[in-house]
């Protein structure tokens, strides 16, 4: 099923398929190792929802909501949203 | 310890390490004499950087979690072989080419500050993240040795490292190290000398353009630079980043500080007078 990273509860992991940011953002993000094809997994999500720490590759990357949904992602079938 | 390890004392938790056993470093303090030979340390934060760089120059720089995180650049000097080393331990970074402000110090030295050799000290328990920069280093130089540090912490999590393997990928050597209880220090040093003096010729991996036109572009454009920036390095990488159109090195180039950048980083990295 085809999201965003926003939309993803704790615990849940999905595979990059698109980043919608661009220039040095984009960049940025490539260089966390957030890349098309990339697994991540929703680690911890501050009290307010908003900054989420997301594992990729072993390590964390903390993103803003409007961020997360700039980055577009596929949840296996039958993992309920 | 040994009577050529004149500061050990100044490093009392290296009192037991490898290190001291090792006659054939003289860790050196800071040294206002010449040095020979320059040696970045770089790496993605928190990876050990400055564990590495005290063990080897006997000094005390902070050293941390996060409370500890490096922000600036710091100098240190050590004997190893009768050859000299100027250490220079670098804030953590995850890029060259986007960067906040603290990875800016790092990027500069890399790119401009002509280090003999860079050690890019690397998370074992991390890899794949950590190597985005080490990729990033090998297609601006060969002279490189990669230091694959906390190997305990990886070794705690089942995982193992296959470092001849990853010497053969990368085309530059990797040394497999724990710096806190200072295991591989000498294997790292011997790397490093090996390298700096050309005993082992290095081949980085670089990346390839598929498209013969960026390879042209890229050159024509590279060419353009040395003519208008003479002496500036890596003009290639600068280069690549107008062609993406990054913002900050389309600024530099534009407002002519580029120029500035590199004498500032050569100047800064023989600030004992000594040119490189
Ligand atoms: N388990 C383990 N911990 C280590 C090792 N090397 C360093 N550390 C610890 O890792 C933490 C960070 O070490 P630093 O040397 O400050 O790392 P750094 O790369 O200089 O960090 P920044 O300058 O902030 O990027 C400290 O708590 C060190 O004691 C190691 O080999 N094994
Ligand atoms: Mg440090």
């Amino acid at each position: 099923m085809s999201t965003t990273l926003d939309r993803l509860h704790r615990g849940q992991t999905a595979t990059v398929t698109a980043l919608e940011l661009e220039g040095a953002e984009r960049r940025r993000l490539m260089d966390m190792g957030l890349l098309v094809g990339t697994t991540v997994s929703v680690d911890r999500v501050s009290p307010l929802g908003d900054p989420t720490a997301y594992r990729v590759r072993d390590g964390l990357l903390v993103l803003r909501r409007g961020q997360a949904h700039l980055v577009h992602v596929d949840l296996p079938e039958g993992d309920p949203t | 310890m040994t009577a050529a390890d004149s500061s050990s004392n100044t490093s009392p938790a290296c009192g037991d390490c490898v290190l001291n056993n090792a006659s054939n470093l003289r860790k050196l303090g800071v040294d206002p004499a010449g040095h020979d030979i320059v040696t970045a340390v770089a790496g993605n934060p928190n990876t050990g950087k400055s564990t590495v760089f005290n063990a080897l120059t006997g000094l005390r720089r902070h050293v941390g979690n996060w409370s500890g995180k490096t922000v600036d650049r710091a100098e240190g000097s050590f004997e190893y072989r009768r050859r000299r080393y100027k250490l220079v331990d670098l804030p953590g970074t995850y890029s060259l080419l986007s960067t906040s402000h603290d990875e800016d110090i790092a990027r500069d030295f890399l790119l401009f500050g002509r280090p003999d050799v860079t050690v890019v000290v690397v998370d074992a328990t991390r890899l794949e993240r950590n190597l985005n920069l080490v990729l990033q280093i090998l297609q601006i130089t060969d002279r490189v040795v990669c230091a694959l540090n906390l190997v305990d912490e990886a070794e705690r999590n089942g995982l193992t490292v296959d470092s001849r393997h990853l010497t053969r990928e990368l085309g530059v050597p990797v040394v497999p190290m724990t710096a806190r209880r200072g295991t591989g220090m000498t294997e790292l040093l011997e790397a490093v000398e090996q390298v700096t003096s050309g005993a082992i010729t290095t081949r980085g991996k670089r990346v390839q353009h598929r498209d013969n036109r960026v390879e042209q572009a890229v050159s024509r454009l590279a060419e353009r630079i040395e003519g208008k920036f003479p002496g500036v390095v890596n003009t290639r990488w600068i280069a690549l980043r107008l062609l993406e159109g990054d913002p900050s090195v389309e600024r530099a180039v534009a407002d002519g500080t580029l120029g500035e950048l590199s004498t500032a980083a050569v100047i800064a990295a023989s600030s004992d007078g000594n040119t490189t």
